[in-house]
C-alpha cells in the first residue's frame, strides 16, 4: 500500500492567485457523477418528507409531480421571460387530481405548491440546494467539499414579475444526457427521429421529438446569455472578428436547424397523412406540433441574432463620438470589481468593507427630545389617503322604460316558443296562440321567428348551447290579418355541446 | 483634504466668473466674529442635507459664495467641519458643500446599521458591499467617466446584477476550462471564492407582498441604489429594469475621492495590483488572457 507524502492539513492558502486544479483525474469524474447524482436528490427527498407533511399525502407520487412541473416550466420559457408561477401550478393540477381523483382541488393545488416550492427550495436563502461529497486532492488529503445547485430558479421578469426557469442542471437532469455538448446532441437526436420515422416506429420517435425539443430550448437559453454578455461588453468586445463570426455562426445553425425541422415535418406529415392505424396518427399529428414548436423557438432566436448587429452598431457610435478627456481616473470594474471576485471571500470583504464605509456617504444620527417622543406616541395615526379623494355621489336619473314589450312577455313568448326538437311548427299556429294569450304577444313572437330565419349559430357555438332555434320558409305564404310574408316553420334544433367543445380547445 | 480643497476651488473659479455683488466678505476678513462662526457652521449644515440643492436655497448660494471669496470664512467652515469628523470634498455651486463622514464620524454609516443581517453572517456582509462597488462600477463604466466632471452616469438595478453575475459566469467558465473545482471546502467557507457567493444567491424571489425579496442579489442592489439616493447620491429616473437612477456630482466625488482609493488601498495590502493604464477597458484585447479582464468592464446598457 501506498502512504500519502503528507496527511497534515495544508494551511490554507491566503494568496491572490487561483487554488490550483484539484484533485486528479479520475477522481474528476467521479465527483462529476457525484454532483449529477446530487441533482436528483431534491426530488427523492420530495417522496421522503412526504409524509411529514401534516395530512394523508402518500398517494401522491411527488417525484413524478416533480419532474412533470420542471417539464412545464422548460417547455414554457421563452427569451425574455420565464414560465409563470400560477400558469405551472395550474398545469400541474390535472396529474395531481389524477393521483387521487377522490381528493379536493384544495387539496390538490396544495400538493402542486408544495412541490414548486420545494424545487425552487423557498426555505433557504440561496434559494437552491447544497450537496456534500469528498474528493482526494493532489496531495493525498480527502477535502469534503459543498456543491450548491438550483433546479428552479426566479429570475426577474417586465414589470416586476417573478417568473421560473430551471437550470442547466435540471435541464440534464430532465434529458438524462449529463455533461454532454448541446449542438451534438440535439444533431443525434434529430437523425435518431429520422431513422425512427422512416422504420414507422413513431412511438420512440414522439421521445425523441420531445428531447430534441428541450435541446432546442437549452440550445437558445446558451445562446440568451451570450448575447445578453456581449449586449453588455460592447466596448472591449473584438468587434472586427469575433462577434460577426459568433453571429454569422449561429444564424448559419439557425438555418441549418431550420431546413432541417422542415425536412423532418414534411417527412411526418406524411407518415401522419398515409398511416393506417388510428393511434399512429394521432402520434405523427401530436409530433407535428412539437416540431413546429421547435421550428417557433429557432425563428425567435434568428430575430434575436438579427437585432444585435444595429445595436452594437448603435453603442460603437456612442462611444466612438464621445469627446476623450485628458487625464484618466480609477478604473473601477478593472482595479477593483475584477480582481476581488475571485478572491477567497475572507480577503475579498475587506475590500468591499472599505467601500461601503467610504462610500456610502453620511448619515446624520436622529437625536430624540423626550417630548418629541410622548407628542409622537400620543399622535392618533394619520390615515392614509392612498384612495384619494372621495368620489362624489353620482347623480342618478331614472330613465323611463320604453320597452316595447314588458319582460312577461317576453318570457311567455320564449314559453311558446320552447318547442321540441322533432315537433316544428308553423308561424301562423304560434300566432294564433299567441294572440290569444296577450293582443301584443304576436308582434314579439313574429320578430322572434324571423330573427330565428338567420340563427345566430357562430355565438352558440363558441358559447356551448345545446338547443338553437331555428326558422325555415318553405314558400307557404302566411295567411294573418296583421303579418304578411311568408309562413316560416319554427322549430328547434339540438347541438353537439360536447363535441363544439372539443372543437374549441384543439383550435386554441 | 486641504489639498482637494484648493483644487477644486480654483476649478471652481474658473468655471464661473467673480460674483459683482459684495457681501459681508470685507468686514469679516479682519477678525473672526461669533456670527461667522455660525454662517460657517450653517454652511455645514447645509452640506449634512446631502439632497439640497445649492441652486434651490438663496441663503446656500450666498454662502457658498462667501466661500468662495473670503479665505477666512472658507478655512473656518472647514475647522468647523473637521471638527464635526467631516471631510470636505468640494465646495462648489454644482456639489454645493460636499462633505462625508470621516472614520469614526458621528455621521459614519455602520454596515451592522445598514443591513442587520450582515453582521454574523459573512456572505451577507460581502454581498452588501459588493453591490455598492458593483452599482459604482455600472455608474462609471470607464476611467475617463470617473475623471470627467461633466459625465452622469445612468444605472438599473436589474442591469447591475446582470452585469455581476455575467462577471461570475465568465470566472465559473473559466474555473471550468482550466478543469478547476471551486466547490469550497466545507469547513472553511471563508475560503470561497467571492464570485461563487453571488452567483449562488438567487436573483430574485416570489414574496407574499410582490415586494422585492430581501436576500436575493437584486433586493441587495436595490437596497444600495435606494440606500445611495438617500445619501443624495443617486437620483431616481423611473421604474424600469427594477428601478433606474442617474448620478449626482457628489457620487462621482464620493467614488472618485474616497471610497475608490480606500478600497484599492485595501486590495493593495492583501498583495493583489491591479495594474492600470487607463486604457486597458477601451481598446479591443490584443489576444489570450486579457480578454477575459477587459470584455467584463462592463457598460450602462442603453435599451
Amino acid at each position: 500500500m501506498t502512504s500519502p507524502a503528507s496527511t497534515d492539513l495544508a494551511p490554507p492558502q491566503l494568496s491572490a492567485a487561483p487554488r490550483p486544479a484539484q484533485g486528479p483525474a479520475a477522481d474528476e469524474g467521479l465527483a462529476r457523477r457525484l454532483r449529477a447524482l446530487a441533482c436528483t436528490a431534491p426530488l427523492h427527498d420530495l417522496d421522503a418528507r412526504k409524509a411529514n407533511l401534516a395530512g394523508e399525502y402518500t398517494v401522491y407520487a411527488m417525484a413524478e409531480v416533480a419532474l412533470s412541473a420542471i417539464d412545464l416550466v422548460t417547455l414554457n420559457m421563452d427569451f425574455d421571460t420565464g414560465a409563470d408561477h400560477e400558469q405551472i401550478v395550474a398545469r400541474l393540477l390535472p396529474r395531481v387530481a389524477a393521483q387521487a381523483p377522490s381528493r379536493p382541488t384544495a387539496e390538490h393545488e396544495r400538493v402542486a405548491r408544495w412541490v414548486l416550492e420545494n424545487l425552487i427550495n423557498v426555505g433557504s436563502v440561496d434559494r437552491g440546494f447544497r450537496a456534500v461529497y469528498g474528493t482526494f486532492g493532489t496531495d493525498g488529503v480527502y477535502v469534503r467539499r459543498d456543491y450548491d445547485f438550483k433546479l428552479i430558479e426566479e429570475v426577474p421578469g417586465y414589470g416586476g414579475g417573478v417568473y421560473l426557469r430551471t437550470t442547466d442542471e435540471a435541464v440534464n437532469v430532465l434529458v438524462g444526457a449529463l455533461d454532454t455538448d448541446v449542438t451534438s446532441a440535439q444533431i443525434a437526436a434529430e437523425v435518431k427521429l429520422e431513422v425512427l420515422i422512416s422504420r414507422g416506429r413513431l412511438a420512440d420517435a414522439q421521445l425523441a421529438a420531445e428531447q430534441a425539443r428541450y435541446r432546442t430550448v437549452q440550445y437558445a437559453e446558451t445562446l440568451r446569455k451570450t448575447l445578453e454578455a456581449t449586449r453588455r461588453n460592447v466596448r472591449a468586445v473584438d468587434w472586427l472578428q469575433a462577434v460577426p463570426d459568433m453571429i454569422d455562426e449561429a444564424l448559419d445553425h439557425v438555418a441549418d436547424r431550420y431546413r432541417h425541422e422542415n425536412a423532418i415535418l414534411t417527412n411526418i406529415r406524411k407518415a401522419r397523412d398515409e398511416a393506417e392505424d388510428q393511434e399512429h396518427k394521432r402520434r405523427a399529428a401530436e409530433l407535428v406540433d412539437i416540431v413546429k414548436d421547435c421550428i417557433r423557438r429557432h425563428t425567435q432566436l434568428q430575430s434575436r441574432l438579427l437585432e444585435a448587429g444595429p445595436l452594437f452598431r448603435a453603442e460603437q457610435d456612442r462611444q466612438a463620438f464621445a469627446a476623450p478627456t485628458a487625464y484618466t481616473g480609477l478604473d473601477l470594474y478593472g482595479q477593483l470589481v475584477a480582481p476581488i471576485l475571485p478572491l477567497p471571500v475572507e480577503q475579498a470583504g475587506k475590500v468591499t468593507d472599505a467601500f461601503f464605509a467610504h462610500g456610502t456617504g453620511l448619515r446624520t444620527p436622529a437625536s430624540v427630545r423626550l417630548g418629541d417622543l410622548v407628542d409622537l406616541l400620543l399622535t392618533p395615526p394619520v390615515e392614509r389617503e392612498h384612495l384619494g379623494a372621495e368620489m362624489p355621489e353620482p347623480d342618478l336619473i331614472a330613465t323611463p322604460d320604453d320597452s316595447r314589450f314588458s319582460e312577461e312577455q317576453l318570457a311567455s313568448a320564449m314559453r311558446l316558443l320552447d318547442l321540441e326538437h322533432d315537433a316544428p311548427r308553423r308561424l301562423s299556429g304560434l300566432l294564433a296562440e299567441a294572440r290569444l294569450l296577450d293582443g301584443d304577444l304576436p308582434y314579439l313572437v313574429a320578430l322572434l321567428a324571423v330573427h330565428a330565419a338567420s340563427p345566430p349559430v357562430g355565438t352558440a357555438y363558441r358559447q356551448g348551447e345545446e338547443r338553437l332555434l331555428f326558422a325555415v320558409d318553405d314558400g307557404t305564404p302566411l295567411d294573418d290579418p296583421e303579418f304578411g310574408g311568408a309562413d316560416l316553420i319554427v322549430g328547434t334544433a339540438l347541438l353537439d355541446a360536447v363535441g363544439m367543445a372539443a372543437d374549441r380547445s384543439e383550435s386554441t | 483634504m486641504s489639498e482637494i480643497h484648493a483644487e477644486y476651488a480654483d476649478g471652481w473659479s474658473e468655471q464661473e466668473p467673480p460674483h459683482p455683488q459684495q457681501g459681508p466678505a470685507p468686514a469679516s476678513s479682519s477678525a473672526v466674529t461669533p456670527a461667522d462662526a455660525a454662517d460657517a457652521a450653517r454652511l455645514v449644515s447645509f452640506g449634512l442635507q446631502p439632497k439640497l440643492l445649492p441652486a434651490r436655497d438663496a441663503e446656500y448660494t450666498e454662502l457658498l459664495r462667501r466661500y468662495r471669496e473670503d479665505p477666512v470664512f472658507a478655512r473656518l467652515a472647514d475647522a468647523v467641519a473637521t471638527g464635526l469628523g467631516l471631510v470636505v470634498l468640494e465646495v462648489s455651486p454644482r456639489a454645493g458643500m460636499a462633505v462625508t463622514a470621516g472614520e469614526d464620524s458621528v455621521f459614519a454609516v455602520r454596515m451592522g446599521d445598514y443591513a442587520r443581517r450582515a453582521s454574523p453572517d459573512s456572505a451577507d456582509r460581502f454581498l452588501h458591499g459588493l453591490a455598492h462597488l458593483a452599482v459604482a462600477a455600472m455608474a462609471f463604466p470607464r476611467p475617463e467617466d470617473l475623471a470627467d466632471d461633466a459625465y452622469i452616469g445612468r444605472l438599473t438595478v436589474n442591469g447591475v446584477d446582470a452585469f455581476v453575475r455575467q462577471a461570475c459566469l465568465r470566472l465559473e467558465q473559466r474555473a471550468d476550462e482550466q478543469g478547476e473545482n471551486t466547490d469550497p471546502a466545507s469547513d472553511a467557507p471563508g475560503l470561497e471564492a467571492g464570485w461563487r457567493i453571488y452567483a449562488r444567491r438567487s436573483a430574485t424571489g416570489a414574496t407574499k407582498d410582490a415586494r422585492r425579496l430581501a436576500g436575493s442579489t437584486t433586493g441587495i442592489v436595490g437596497k444600495a441604489a435606494a440606500f445611495l439616493t438617500d445619501s443624495g447620491f443617486l437620483q431616481r429616473t423611473g421604474d424600469e429594469g427594477g428601478g433606474s437612477y442617474r448620478t449626482t456630482a457628489r457620487y462621482q466625488l464620493q467614488v472618485r475621492d474616497m471610497a475608490g482609493s480606500a478600497a484599492m488601498a485595501e486590495l493593495l495590502e492583501l498583495g493583489v495590483v491591479p495594474v492600470s493604464d487607463g486604457t486597458a477597458t477601451l481598446v479591443p484585447p490584443p489576444e489570450g488572457d486579457d480578454l477575459e479582464l477587459a470584455a467584463d468592464a462592463g457598460l450602462p446598457f442603453h435599451a
